[in-house]
């Protein structure tokens, strides 16, 4: 099994898969901790259904570059979202529900009657449960990957203390002055690239698991929020690292794969602190 | 020293008014409570004098340089979430944040301060503690921590002792009296406690049917 792994991975692009669903998965978790702390668990869910829209959008228009398309659309949702729950204007989770679905339905029916592709089902399953395998990733990808994991992770620690202070006690932040809505801002953007980063790895349907596993897991080990921030990180690391392998050995699909492992690790933990 | 002067204030929400014609000064060293039944708008007013909430009419004058973030803030029980992984550390610097601008980290002097601000509540022992495994009198001292740490000039706190048992209301009305006779902090205090009032207060403000202020 050593020998069948080592070989895999003397092809680059086998290298390039792995350090980017590493790489993807620690943002993940690492934001992980602060929306399942806001009861916010629902937003990785509804940014990735609103993603998939955009994605199905950009596949009928043939951009090249769906990213454009996706991450700008994606971005605006989640602005929305913070703003507009932070104003009391709407309640976030049932707002979310509708735009998700909606940009579902409508990105299903848009690649039903537009698409070129001759396998929609096929390019729809993918999407919604990331592709059967990431081997097709390039060089470039991991590079972007690793650019924005380095944009996630600096503009994160950046507002760390804002977020939990913020996420701890939202009125005493704004009493004492803390710019709460710059804060959610700069939330909100790293929460749509971790979102849309998240979707190419595991689809839609899964990439809230990957956000919220690893700190679910994390506040059954630890009581301080630093450590289960870092905890978080670690974990989703592990799960990703050992589902990509899996995946690779036994041939499953690699979104699916890590999912279940963090499921297992949950599991795990949970029979651990009993 | 006058801080804060409120003159014909009318509270609520909504357009729904929940209080009116409010008039009353707080000066410097002031221990002044918020008395009233559930509902009268005790913490509608309190939110309102932080700026959390918008008044209808009527001013609020800081006054001789007291600014907004200046106002240390103790919320009601019912509004801080405590099913949340932090430690009491974390919680208490939090107090910080709101004065550090864009500065991402808390400073050396900072630490210390907070260092110093749990000795003087008795917390420093619990430094490393989880919030959410602390009593209930652990967790407002730590929160009235936080309070002091984000300001020492003026001090709001929002019916502190509820859901406390004797011993633990005994020994926050001595901190917060500590800190009003001997520091020199001014404290907007809501309470029920008519005892507590009568003992510590100089002046009342009665929300409800009938707005009193002596
Ligand atoms: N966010 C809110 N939106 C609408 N009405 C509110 C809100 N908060 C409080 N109220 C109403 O304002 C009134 C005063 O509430 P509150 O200030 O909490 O009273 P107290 O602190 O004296 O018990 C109550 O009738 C309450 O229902
Ligand atoms: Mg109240």
């Amino acid at each position: 099994m050593m020998s069948e792994l080592s070989l895999y991975f003397s092809y680059p692009f086998v290298r390039y898969a792995f350090i980017c669903g590493v790489l993807i998965s620690m943002c993940a978790a690492l934001l992980g901790v602060t929306l399942v702390l806001r009861r916010y668990s629902f937003m990785g869910d509804g940014l990735s259904h609103v993603a998939f829209g955009a994605l199905a959008v950009s596949a009928v228009l043939s951009v090249t570059n769906d990213l454009l398309i996706v991450i700008p659309v994606t971005m605006i949702t989640a602005i929305l979202l913070l703003g507009l729950t932070e104003k009391k204007k709407i309640k976030g989770d049932s707002a979310l529900a509708m735009m998700s679905v909606s940009a579902v339905a409508v990105g299903y029916i848009l690649l039903n009657v537009f698409s070129t592709s001759a396998n929609i089902s096929g390019d729809v399953c993918s999407s919604l449960f990331g592709s059967t395998s990431i081997l097709t990733l390039t060089k470039q990808d991991a590079v972007f990957a690793f650019v924005m994991t380095v944009v996630v992770g600096v503009l994160f620690v950046l507002i760390y203390n804002k977020v939990f202070t913020i996420t701890f006690d939202r009125n005493f932040s704004k009493a004492t002055g803390v710019n709460v809505g710059l804060a959610n801002l700069i939330l909100s953007v790293i929460i749509s690239i971790v979102v849309v980063m998240s979707m190419r790895l595991v689809g839609a349907l899964l990439t809230s698991a990957v956000i919220i596993f690893p700190a679910l897991c994390s506040m059954r080990l630890f009581s301080s929020f630093r450590n289960v921030t870092i905890s978080s990180v670690v974990i989703g690391m592990i799960s990703s690292a050992f589902g990509i392998v899996l995946s690779i050995l036994l041939s499953t699909p690699v979104g699916a794969t890590i999912v279940v492992v963090d499921l297992l690790i949950y599991i795990a933990v949970t029979v651990i602190k009993k | 020293m006058e801080l804060l002067r409120v003159k014909d204030l009318c509270l609520g929400y909504e357009n729904e008014i929940v209080v009116k014609d409010l008039n009353f000064t707080i000066a410097c060293g002031d221990y002044f409570c918020i008395v009233g039944e559930n509902g009268s708008g005790k913490s509608t007013l309190v939110k309102t004098l932080l700026g959390l909430e918008k008044q209808i009419s009527g001013e609020i004058e800081l006054l001789n340089g007291l600014k907004r973030n200046e106002i240390g803030y103790l919320p009601q029980k019912t509004e801080v979430n405590s099913d949340f992984p932090s430690s009491v550390y974390e919680i208490v610097l939090s107090g910080f944040v709101g004065s550090m601008g864009f500065r991402p980290f808390y400073t050396k002097k900072e630490k210390e301060k907070a260092m110093e601000t749990m000795e003087l509540l008795g917390i420093e022992d619990l430094k490393d503690k989880s919030y959410m495994k602390l009593s209930g009198g652990q967790q407002q001292r730590v929160l009235l921590a936080r309070a002091l740490v984000s300001s020492k000039k003026l001090l709001i706190v929002d019916e502190p002792v509820t859901g406390l048992d004797v011993n633990a209301t005994f020994e926050m009305y001595g901190l917060i009296r500590h800190l009003n006779h001997n520091l020199g902090v001014t404290i907007v205090m809501i309470s029920h406690d008519k005892v507590a009032v009568d003992e510590y207060a100089n002046h009342v403000l009665t929300l409800g049917k009938e707005v009193s202020f002596r």
